[in-house]
């Protein structure tokens, strides 16, 4: 059996909902951006699965290399913004910074 | 390829590189503007609440300003942006909300309270300016994404800029989660599309689904998934959930921007993908032809239902609001439903609508924001409860903020009625009858919840009429001129309805 453009779709099909659950469940902040980076990474495959197998131009790569150099560059922010709170509540615990409710 | 072929492709790459570069001034004039503030704050690193950088960047928006009068109209950078009369309109409303920004920050006592380094506020902000810029002309998948994070990137800092303050830094946590969560489910939505239709420019993905059949389910999954990260921007319901917390949390001023500039950015991007990728485009398109959707998707139906869940959600909730931010933040909830009517309309006469719309919304919502921001620079308070007697205290702030709510209401004479008054005709035309008797009655509910302000400021709390807040001529000014857009738009509103109608048309390639 050769490995054909199904089996990158399911792939990161699985990778895409692994991210999703990691963001709802986790508690942990820095947990929450390691899901995100998988959803990321899931669309890359795809595009790249696609640029390889569908016969297409040089486009699918291209957006691949945005979506990673724009993926470090959310990253940062977010871990920046992580280290704040972690200064104001001395903990990273998504759960527990709920003071802004109705 | 000989080198004779090579020689054509270079000279027509570069002859559409150097007409781009024509195109692109008012963009280039932004990022001049963002490279001078960063330097001019490194000269005044050692004063801090210098408001150097952002007088370089008022000068900045203002030369902006000239670029856009003159821009010519074109595809630029092989098809990827669009510069037509569509795109600028929304650049005009952008650049303003973001001069007017600037300006209110020069007031704001939460922001130059604590010493605090202001320079990579202003920078932020121009950086952000240029990304909805970006956003309102991009045609290309990639671009939008680019276009989207640029912004994104911008706001999520700039809503915890005041970092010490707990509500600040968590609203800036939950802005940041909930962003990239919504922006990786847009990509993956993109990769999707670029898979079904092997091409990332709008007009690409638009001729392939015109010629060929595709799986309807991918089809409809790639497009919500697109939509929900445009949505999550215009924070549409049931994309909205970080809405009331980053608007409680995040600085007044910085709520305003999110609230007018992001909106109206997200809503470009929103009408230029569905008029681009999946409407049917005939050759001798005018302006006055309908669009024809493609009977693939219905797309109409799924706008329509965001934008009646997103009326009644934010109506409904914000009656229970005590927090003003919060209120105003499930307001602009409902607001977003209004204009997505015009959406869901699906033509041009739909589209000028949304443009009127939009354009007088940036009027309301920064007025009832900056009166906001000056309550609480005084009374240290943004709670409805604490508002009690500030029409006798200081008559300005309660006679404007009294303007203010009755044009979001939507009430004659003010603006807020035109821009209402065109979206309902324009739902009406199209024979959406059930849409437009939704959001009347939205509107009603509405009004209770914007009297309840203009209550607690005149019908209660009279005893504190002996402690009066005293306004700088300089607010009063501000003050006045955020009033008389508002009335005169609703008076003479021929101009206005005429720049929208004129530039509803967007260019295709």
């Amino acid at each position: 059996m050769s490995i054909g453009l199904n089996h990158y779709l399911i792939l990161s099909a699985i990778l895409f909902s692994l991210g999703i659950f990691a963001v709802i469940s986790r508690k942990n902040a820095i947990m929450v951006l390691m899901g995100l980076e998988l959803v990321l990474n899931s669309a890359n495959i795809n595009f790249i699965a696609f640029a390889k197998f569908g016969g297409m131009n040089i486009d699918g790569h291209i957006a691949a290399i945005f979506v990673i150099i724009l993926a470090a560059a959310e990253a940062a922010i977010a871990l920046a913004i992580v280290l704040n709170i972690y200064q104001n509540y001395k903990h990273v615990n998504v759960d527990e910074i709920d003071k802004l409710k109705e | 390829m000989n080198p004779e072929q090579l020689k054509i492709l270079g000279s027509s790459f570069l002859g559409d590189l150097l007409k781009s570069v024509n195109l692109f001034y008012p963009e280039t004039a932004l990022v001049v503007t963002f490279l001078l503030a960063i330097l001019v704050d490194l000269f005044t690193r050692n004063r801090p609440s210098c408001k150097m950088s952002g007088y370089v960047s008022l000068i900045g928006f203002f030369v902006t300003a000239i670029f856009l009068c003159n821009s010519p109209q074109g595809m630029s950078f092989a098809g990827t942006y669009a510069v037509d009369a569509f795109s600028i309109f929304f650049k005009w409303i952008v650049l303003i909300t973001s001069f007017v920004i600037i300006v209110f920050s020069f007031f704001s006592k939460e922001l130059f309270g604590e010493e605090r380094q202001m320079g990579e506020y202003y920078t932020l902000i121009v950086g952000m300016t240029f990304g909805m810029f970006l956003l309102s002309g991009a045609t290309n998948l990639i671009l939008i994404y680019l276009a989207i994070e640029t912004m994104s990137m911008s706001s999520y800092i700039l809503a915890g800029y005041t970092k010490e303050i707990k509500r600040a830094s968590e609203a800036s946590l939950k802005y940041v989660i909930y962003g990239a969560t919504s922006s990786g489910i847009m990509i993956y939505g993109i990769s999707l599309l670029f898979g079904l239709t092997g091409s990332l420019n709008l007009s690409g993905i638009n001729a392939y689904l015109a010629g060929n059949n595709v799986n309807h389910i991918t089809l409809l999954i790639s497009g919500i998934m697109i939509i929900a990260g445009i949505g999550y921007k215009i924070s549409a319901v049931p994309f909205h959930f970080w809405t009331p917390d980053v608007y409680e949390g995040a600085p007044v001023t910085i709520t305003a921007y999110l609230s007018v500039a992001s909106k109206a950015a997200g809503f470009a991007i929103l009408i230029r993908l569905l008029n681009s990728a999946f409407t049917i485009h005939a050759a001798g398109d005018t302006i006055n032809t309908a669009w024809s959707v493609m009977k693939n998707v219905d797309w109409t139906m799924i706008i329509a239902v965001l934008s009646v869940l997103s009326m009644t959600l934010g109506n409904f909730v914000a009656v229970w609001q005590t927090n003003v931010k919060r209120l105003l933040a499930y307001s602009s909830i409902a607001h977003a439903g209004y204009i997505l009517m015009g959406v869901a309309v699906m033509n041009y006469t739909g589209v000028s609508a949304i443009m009127i719309y939009l354009a007088i919304y940036m009027f309301m919502n920064l007025g009832a924001f900056f009166v906001v921001m000056i309550i609480a620079n005084h009374i240290d308070s943004e709670d409805l409860e604490d508002y009690q007697g500030i029409g006798y205290r200081s008559p300005w702030l309660g006679v404007a903020m009294t303007i203010f709510m009755v044009s979001l209401t939507g009430l004659p004479p003010t603006a807020g009625f035109i821009g209402k008054l065109y979206v309902f005709t324009a739902v009406l035309n199209s024979g959406m009858y059930w849409l437009a008797v939704i959001g009347v009655l939205n509107s009603v509910v509405s009004l209770y919840y914007y009297v309840k302000v203009f209550r607690n400021m005149f019908l209660r709390g009279a005893e504190k009429a002996n402690q009066p807040i005293e306004l700088s001529l300089t607010v009063k000014v501000i003050l006045i001129a955020l009033i008389i857009p508002n009335i005169a738009l609703g008076i003479w509103f021929g101009g206005l309805v005429n720049w929208a109608n004129a530039s509803a048309a967007m260019i295709l390639k």
